[in-house]
């Protein structure tokens, strides 16, 4: 293949490798972006609402809409029934007898699960109603942690299954076991990398109608791809293709492979159309997407190395369990094979083990997300390379080294299957070294630690896939089941170029943009094509699949814009060029080959130029002069799928992607001995990503990826309960990096093209989302000298590793050190005591005295009695920013009159679950009074917990002074004595008595 | 459940400089009263609990998260939104600097942080780059890291003092 040759970038303003300006930032600046939420509805549009479990595993005893569907506004709500009736489970990329639906049917698996979505006149009146759904929950056991989640004793999310294992292979390159047994030396370490999400500030929107009189479904939703689940949709509809109609808007809020998990709520709402006979739209708030939207996917790995004594890696070896949530969503579990081709990373290393289970567990199903396995499986490498070089008492710089694919070797086929297109890798990490200041770094981390303080230097290099393989997915399976299955291979692009009567450019890709500037650079790349300006090129990045040319690889992922849609725009414009070269051939009486396009003109030597539109208007308005064979109208499709990504073969190697760029990062920071924070001093990355495009595009891209490994590696995670809770439910909650947090990394770059892609681009997009978490992991344990480091490094966690001791809590606010009695998501405790001006006899009495109960509860609209001592309930209860109303059982028991009780509640709510559990002593005073102790245990699920975790300790102390406070009233006429009047009290009264301090 | 029809105010404002009306119920959040009712769809709403900043206009001059006011507060108020910054041919001396400097790529939080810096940048028109940090530090950017903004803004400033000084000297 012929690789573009750029001419000097100076000189050619707005072609292809200059920094020129976005095309799309002026409408974006001044407001006029058309996201998801701005396009135009069709009038009678309706709004839904999500029901979502408040359980993380439960089965759904019973569902009544009855009360939502009476109240004003309100059309109709789409119910596991419905979704049943109409659909079919999602297809998934293992053969297992598991089923997911766009709404849950008998079981829910996950906090967050949608249980049945209201469609009403507008957001607030389908809200005010999906408060009124009544579903009755039957809660199970549940697998929150993957180690555990994969014992035989755990419980068992998909019955069928039989086990939360859903996939299991073995791989196995060169002689592994050979090389470990002649090993000197072996180093291994376990490592965990948590659950995080580059969240978008655009949440999921999707805008859904549903043609009857054709059985077609027209959605607009900001789907990034990839459109092979367009396949996956209409197979759950149960349409053709082409009965579903899918287009995106013209904008897109960022992405980062988040917004591929929309697509279960495309099925939804087109379900939702379907079932009220309108036209629907759903807009999702923060707080779902948070909880249930996707995330990356969290993994254990177990990984070790055979190793020379000068540090040299002869083998590797990884144990490693996904953990994918609740569901395999398609493509899940390709977090796994993404990388899998390229495991051995930028390593010359011959001998590989892989084992790779995959676990189901009681949390969110997982996706795509920017970087999509590449964290995960560097985390552990990159790690064990500073482990060698601690434990074999090497410098870890000269560990990587030592072990770096030599120049000269590409294209170098890793063992399991990744052909490294290009690369200099000692190259890049030579001139990164020197250009970076390494040795200005060393010396500061010598005059840090001479003066005591915690001072580390990290490194991390990394193969940058890009481009993926619509094959590697089958990796998943073996051989004999690919063979049944048929082959999966390759990654078509489309793009189309239309040249119109008056001359001018029309570009449209299926590239799916969110935010990376794609119209810019293939305006570049035209425009250098055909030499017309810049400034007259359109291009347009909305995809409606029932009029653009598109493929099941179509969308916006695995970095594959510069390589393959950038070069398949290129090869189009020269199709369009070679076109119009033979037509202007005919006119100047030249040689097609002659012909030149530049300056908006059409030049061959010894003829006059002439206008690009006039020759251009040939085509349209006077066919009849045209050569033959030229058909007239100017508009070229092209599609283009590299030959290199074959399907995986017998022996279970996989090219995983097209391409593979390099990256040599490195960073010095300083560790905060009292507070456990970390200052990052310097970043350097360095990046070998073939040929640039537009230089200032992949430098935002190389600074937003690293503002995001950064969030990663020292502030961000999807926290969950025990009892499976989504715990970081707020953005206050899930911390996201702001301006003063993110520092300015040194951004350096290296061309070696790619001899693969037209342009001889990489994909640069996701770089630092794999190297920069382990980087600053590697500093760290770099400063501390520790070995087990865990993500993210939060101060408190950095505290824990320096070895500093949290200083005790005040004795008012000490919890009790015995596991709380009731295990939960956000666990209370609490006690506390108040003097009630009624005898012992007088507050037991009133306690089992349902009037008096109605009357104590705070927000009780009604109590009424089930058994004896039992009662069940209707209480609303406001914590934070949230308010629900429960619907309650309160229970009385352990009854000793007149000098204890137990009283136990719990209540379900659409905003989450209650359970709780208070211990009542009554003892008489000397003033004829009762002094009342209390001790209680409570635990919160749901998205209370997950968005008023922080509030629930507060709340609770003050719901339940209003208990005591009512009671008094109730029972005294006055408001209770608090704890610390009543030791006030004791003590004056002792003073005035003079009598003995008790 | 009974049926409970929520009354509706009228919303009389001042949006970007022209009298406007709408009708908000007394829950209607500012910002979807703006999207909605007024078609100012530059305001983004990107977490309805005050964090990310992408929802921030003007009010009587004053930087606000269109999230976390009703509706019927702006009552006889003067709202400026992202739309209000350009004329029909130019972009003002801020945008054009986020465009230099690419401080944007989705350009979902941009409307709330360009409203955040009119504002800033009326009461503090010498920033540091601390300062602009710290500033920045009500939004949420996930696409930038913030350097293209950081820049922009500094560069504005820089614009405008030279801008003023050369005014004085002549």
């Amino acid at each position: 293949m012929t690789i573009y040759q750029s001419l000097a970038v100076e000189d050619r303003p707005n072609r292809i490798g200059a920094r020129t300006e976005r095309v799309e930032d002026e409408a974006l600046l001044r407001g006029l972006g058309r996201y998801g939420d701005d396009v135009a509805t069709a009038p009678g549009t309706l709004h839904a609402t999500v029901v979502r479990s408040p359980h993380a595993h439960a089965r759904i005893l019973s569902l009544n809409t009855e009360k939502a569907l009476a109240m004003q506004g309100v059309h109709g709500v789409l119910t596991g029934a419905d979704v049943a009736r109409w659909t079919a489970p999602f297809a998934v990329g293992v053969r297992q007898p598991m089923e997911h639906w766009c709404v849950a049917i008998d079981k829910v698996r996950y906090a967050g699960e949608p249980v049945c979505v209201v469609i009403a006149d507008n957001r607030y009146l389908a809200e005010d109603a999906a408060d009124a759904i009544e579903v009755e929950y039957e809660t199970l056991p549940v697998s929150v942690d993957p180690e555990t989640a994969i014992e035989d004793t755990a419980p068992v999310l998909h019955e069928a299954v039989g086990s939360n294992v859903v996939n299991e292979r073995h791989f196995r390159y060169g002689e592994p076991e050979q090389a470990f047994e002649q090993a000197p030396f072996r180093v291994s370490l376990k490592v965990k990398y948590p659950r995080s999400a580059c969240t978008p500030m655009e949440c999921y929107v999707v805008l859904a109608h549903y043609q009857s009189a054709s059985g077609t479904y027209d959605v607009l939703s900001n789907f990034q791809g990839p459109y092979a689940l367009h396949s996956v949709m209409a197979r759950a509809l149960k349409v053709s293709g082409n009965c579903l109609r899918l287009r995106t808007p013209p904008d897109s809020g960022g992405s980062f492979g988040i917004k591929q998990g929309v697509f279960p709520y495309i099925v939804m709402m087109g379900l939702a159309s379907r079932k009220v006979g309108a036209p629907v739209k759903w807009v999702e708030d923060r707080l779902e997407h948070l909880q249930a939207a996707s995330s990356a996917t969290n993994r254990v790995t177990e990984i070790e190395a055979a190793v020379e004594p000068d540090g040299r890696v002869t083998a590797l070896r990884y144990d490693q369990i996904d953990d994918c949530g609740a569901y395999l969503r398609a493509p899940e579990p390709a977090t796994f094979y993404r990388m899998h081709g390229n495991l051995t990373g930028a390593y010359g290393i011959r001998h590989l083990l892989v084992r790779n289970r995959v676990v189901l567990t009681n949390k969110t199903p997982t996706g795509l997300n920017r970087g999509f396995g590449g964290p995960q499986v560097y985390f552990a490498l990159e790690r064990l390379m500073q482990r060698i070089a601690v434990e074999l008492d090497l410098d870890p710089l000269e560990v990587i080294r030592r072990n770096l694919i030599p120049a000269g070797v590409f294209p170098y086929q890793a063992p399991a299957g990744a052909l490294l297109d290009s690369g200099d890798y000692p190259a890049a990490v030579g001139q990164a070294v020197v250009d970076g200041g390494l040795a200005e770094l060393l010396r500061r981390r010598d005059d840090a630690r001479a003066e005591g303080r915690l001072y580390g230097i990290g490194y991390a290099a990394v193969v940058e896939p890009s481009i993926s393989n619509m094959g590697y997915i089958t990796a998943a399976m073996t051989p004999e089941e690919r063979r049944k299955a048929g082959p999966k291979n390759g990654a078509v692009s489309t793009a189309t170029i239309t040249v119109g009567p008056l001359g001018d450019v029309s570009v449209h890709v299926s590239s799916t943009p969110q935010g990376q500037g794609h119209q810019t650079v293939v305006a570049q790349v035209v425009a250098e094509v055909l030499g017309v300006a810049f400034a007259s090129i359109r291009v347009n990045v909305e995809l409606d699949t029932q009029k653009d040319a598109w493929s099941i690889a179509s969308g916006n992922y695995s970095s594959r814009f510069a390589g393959a849609v950038a070069g398949t725009v290129y090869r189009a414009a020269v199709a369009i060029r070679d076109r119009m070269a033979l037509i202007a051939a005919g006119q100047l009486g030249v040689q097609a080959e002659a012909v030149r396009f530049a300056d908006g003109k059409v030049f061959a030597e010894g003829a006059n130029p002439m206008p690009f539109h006039r020759l251009a208007g040939a085509a349209h308005w006077a066919p009849a002069t045209l050569p033959e064979h030229e058909g007239g109208g100017l508009r070229e499709t092209a599609f283009w799928s590299p030959p290199e990504l074959t399907a995986p073969g017998d022996d279970d190697r996989i090219n995983s992607s097209l391409c593979y760029g390099f990256i040599f990062d490195f960073c010095g920071l300083e560790i905060d001995r009292v507070t456990g924070e970390i200052r990052l001093d310097r970043y350097v990355t360095m990046h070998d990503a073939g040929r640039l495009l537009n230089p200032a595009l992949v430098d935002g891209q190389v600074r937003g990826a690293f503002a995001q490994g950064f969030g990663a590696a020292l502030m961000e995670e999807f926290a969950y309960g025990s009892d499976g809770s989504f715990l970081s439910g707020t953005l206050a909650d899930y911390l996201i990096p702001t301006a003063p947090e993110v520092i300015e990394p040194v951004i350096l770059h290296m061309e070696t093209p790619s001899p693969f892609t037209p342009l001889g681009a990489k994909g640069a997009g996701e770089g630092n989302n794999m190297s920069t978490p382990v980087c600053i992991a590697n500093a760290v344990a770099d400063a501390l000298g520790c070995d087990d480091i865990r993500l993210p490094l939060t101060p408190s966690r950095v505290r824990g590793l320096i070895g500093i001791d949290e200083p005790e809590a005040p004795e008012h606010l000490k919890q009790s050190a015995e596991a709380p009695a009731i295990p939960g998501g956000s666990t209370l405790q609490a006690s506390g005591s108040v003097s009630i001006p009624a005898s012992p006899e007088q507050v037991f009495d009133s306690l089992l005295d349902p009037a008096v109960l109605a009357v104590i509860i705070p927000g009780c609209h009604q109590l009424e009695l089930e058994g004896e001592n039992s009662y069940c309930a209707d209480v609303t209860i406001g914590v934070g920013l949230i308010r629900a109303r429960f619907q309650a059982r309160v229970k009385l028991s352990d009854l000793e009159p007149p000098h204890s009780l137990c009283l136990s509640g719990s209540g379900n709510s659409p905003m989450g679950s209650a359970q709780g559990r208070a211990r009542i002593r009554l003892s008489s005073l000397e003033d004829g009074g009762t002094r009342l102790d209390y001790q209680y245990d409570a635990a919160v699920g749901g998205k209370i917990a997950a968005v008023g975790g922080r509030m629930l300790q507060g709340a609770s102390r003050v719901i339940i002074g209003q208990i005591f406070s009512r009671l008094s009233q109730q029972v005294g006429g006055v408001a209770p004595q608090a704890g610390l009047w009543l030791r006030l009290k004791a003590w004056l009264n002792a003073l005035i008595s003079k009598g003995d301090e008790s | 459940m009974e049926a409970v029809v929520k009354p509706r105010t009228v919303v009389q404002f001042e949006l970007n400089g022209r009298a406007r009306q709408g009708y908000a119920e007394s829950r209607t959040q500012l910002c979807d009263f703006l999207r909605h009712e007024t078609g100012a769809t530059g305001v983004h709403v990107g977490c309805e609990h005050g964090v990310c900043g992408a929802c921030t206009v003007l009010v009587d001059g004053k930087a606000v998260r269109s999230c976390l006011m009703l509706a019927v507060q702006v009552q006889g108020s003067r709202v400026e939104t992202v739309e209000s910054l350009a004329d029909e041919d130019l972009m003002s001396d801020l945008q054009q600097a986020f465009r230099r400097h690419h401080a944007l790529q989705c350009g979902f939080c941009t409307a709330g942080i360009l409203m955040s810096c009119v504002d800033y940048l009326e009461r503090e028109p010498e920033p540091t780059e601390t300062q602009v940090r710290d500033m920045l530090s009500g939004h949420l950017c996930r696409c930038t890291g913030y350097t293209g903004i950081v820049r922009a803004v500094l560069d504005v400033a820089h614009e405008r003092k030279t801008q003023q000084e050369n005014n004085n000297n002549v």
